[in-house]
């Protein structure tokens, strides 16, 4: 997975310098032309919170928030983030390590099992309290359905999302 | 192999400069180019970053809407504009991909966007898209998702796109930029059946830039429609799919506009089909009709016969639910 090591020892590589907030921590770093955001995040920076699942942009493991916006860190280059602001997994609890309240929810509402996708469905959820407010089920549905759950843990999701939109918690 | 540098041009100028130069690849949200870069396609070395343009604005002049090629998807599915003026094309956008794809998306790159078939995407595969005259390996080994119509001997991958299908039936033009000037290209003719030669997919120069796609208004396009038929119920390709628009007169089909997706090898249009349509009451007997002459040329494999039964419901469903807007 990631990048294939390359055939032609000769070729050169010009790497990208890179200034961009993660988790509202600057970072400078340089990274290879090829080099998508999340492996860039997770081998780079560390932040292996951000899942590897498919890596191809069909399962949603590797979502995380561009510029506010919900993303595939696996199908983003990372060349293009100059100056972006980047928010992962890591980056939603509060600085005393309170959980967000999605996060709890996701908890009490039992909406995971191996938990390999949640860091993504969280990222996707959090995003559409704000795209969608007061979403119902339907469109909650809908609005996850870039995130795949394997264990099938759907409902339990739904719900967690539910409570938030609609305040419960 | 992929890049081996970026460069990032701040003007349209200096970003068709870069583009003329050999061995040069455009990028926009990116979400393809990567994705087939590390499936193993050979791409240009040297990689343009598109994303500093001025190229995302969605605006209107008297005539018609203007959206940069450089807008993101949901920009252009939320605008209210384009919910008023041509809802197909804000629904067909929503019926796609996921709403992280579509925050990443443009419209270029959604027109550029390349196909699905598994044979294509897999170097392991022969395929004339990918590498003129290796062969087709989907010919030998078709899947359900194949294409019925405009095939040819040499491919019949589907095209993967639904925005396209709507601009396609919303009369829609493709405006570009090279180095010696603009040019319009009618989405009717911007898309190239493969013929003998499958890896010439659009009619866009060399070197060129979509910069803007131009929506004429039209009061048959606000009461437009987009229906997607597809194997689950969101984040899935087209099975089969319409785009469609149509204007009764005390029941008769006045001016009608319909194309299709998920079932031919370019979005699909077919004006003498249509006309069948034009002039008379709109019936079941009619719109079959319609199918059957659209129709009459399908390619269909024990694989893909599904398609053309699914297309018929879509249709009807598509028309009838017009009808009684």
């Amino acid at each position: 997975m990631g990048i294939a090591p390359d055939t032609a020892s000769e070729t050169v590589r010009r790497n990208v310098s890179l200034r961009l907030t993660v988790n509202g921590e600057e970072v400078m770093i340089d990274v290879d032309p090829r080099r998508s955001l999340l492996d860039l995040l997770r081998d780079g920076l560390g932040l292996t919170g951000t899942k590897k699942g498919c890596d191809h942009g069909q399962c949603g493991a590797c979502t995380v928030h561009v510029d506010g916006q919900r993303r595939l860190s696996c199908l983003q280059s990372a060349a293009q983030l100059n100056g972006a602001e980047v928010l992962t997994i890591e980056g939603v609890a509060g600085p005393d390590g309170d959980l967000h309240p999605l996060q709890t929810a996701f908890m009490r509402c039992d909406a995971l099992q191996c938990g390999f996708c949640t860091p993504g469905q969280i990222m996707s959820a959090l995003a559409l309290l704000t795209e969608n407010e007061g979403a119902d089920a339907q469109e909650i549905r809908e609005a996850m359905s870039g995130n795949i759950c394997r264990c099938g843990a759907y409902n339990g999701i739904v719900a967690a999302i539910m409570e938030v939109a609609n305040g419960a918690d | 192999m992929g890049p081996t540098e970026w460069v990032f041009p701040d003007t349209l100028a200096c970003a068709l400069a870069e583009l003329a130069k050999p061995d040069t690849q455009g990028v926009a949200g990116g979400t393809t180019v990567l994705d087939l870069m590390k499936m193993g396609h050979e791409t240009g070395v040297r990689f343009v970053d598109l994303s500093r343009l001025d190229l995302k604005r969605i605006s209107e002049s008297a005539d018609v809407t203007v959206i940069g090629g450089l807008a993101s998807n949901t920009d252009v599915a939320n605008a209210a504009l384009i919910k008023m003026r041509h809802p197909a094309l804000s629904d067909s956008i929503l019926l796609g991909a996921s709403q992280q794809i579509r925050n990443a998306a443009t419209v270029g790159g959604n027109l550029m966007q390349a196909t699905r078939c598994s044979f294509f995407r897999s170097p392991d595969w022969p395929c004339n898209r990918r590498a003129p005259g290796s062969g087709c390996a989907a010919m030998q080994a078709p899947g359900s998702g194949h294409a019925i119509l405009g095939t040819s001997s040499h491919c019949i991958a589907t095209h993967p796109s639904d925005m396209a299908v709507a601009l396609l039936a919303l009369d829609a033009t493709i405006v570009c930029e090279t180095l010696t000037g603009r040019h319009r290209i009618p989405m009717a003719q911007f898309y190239r059946q493969p013929g003998e030669t499958p890896s010439e997919e659009t009619r866009l120069p060399a070197g060129a830039l979509i910069v803007a796609v131009e929506v004429p208004h039209d009061p048959l396009f606000q009461s437009s429609g987009y229906l997607k038929l597809r194997g689950r119920a969101s984040y899935e390709f087209a099975t089969a799919s319409v785009a469609a628009a149509i204007e009764l007169e005390n029941g008769v089909v006045h001016r009608v506009a319909i194309a299709l997706g998920g079932i031919a090898t370019v979005p699909w249009r077919d004006a003498s089909a249509e006309a069948l349509l034009l002039g008379n009451t709109l019936t079941d007997e009619g719109i079959d009709l319609f199918c059957d002459h659209l129709l009459a040329a399908a390619d269909t494999r024990p694989e893909t016969q599904h398609k053309a039964p699914l297309i018929r419901g879509a249709i009807h469903h598509m028309l009838k639910r017009l009808a009684e807007q």
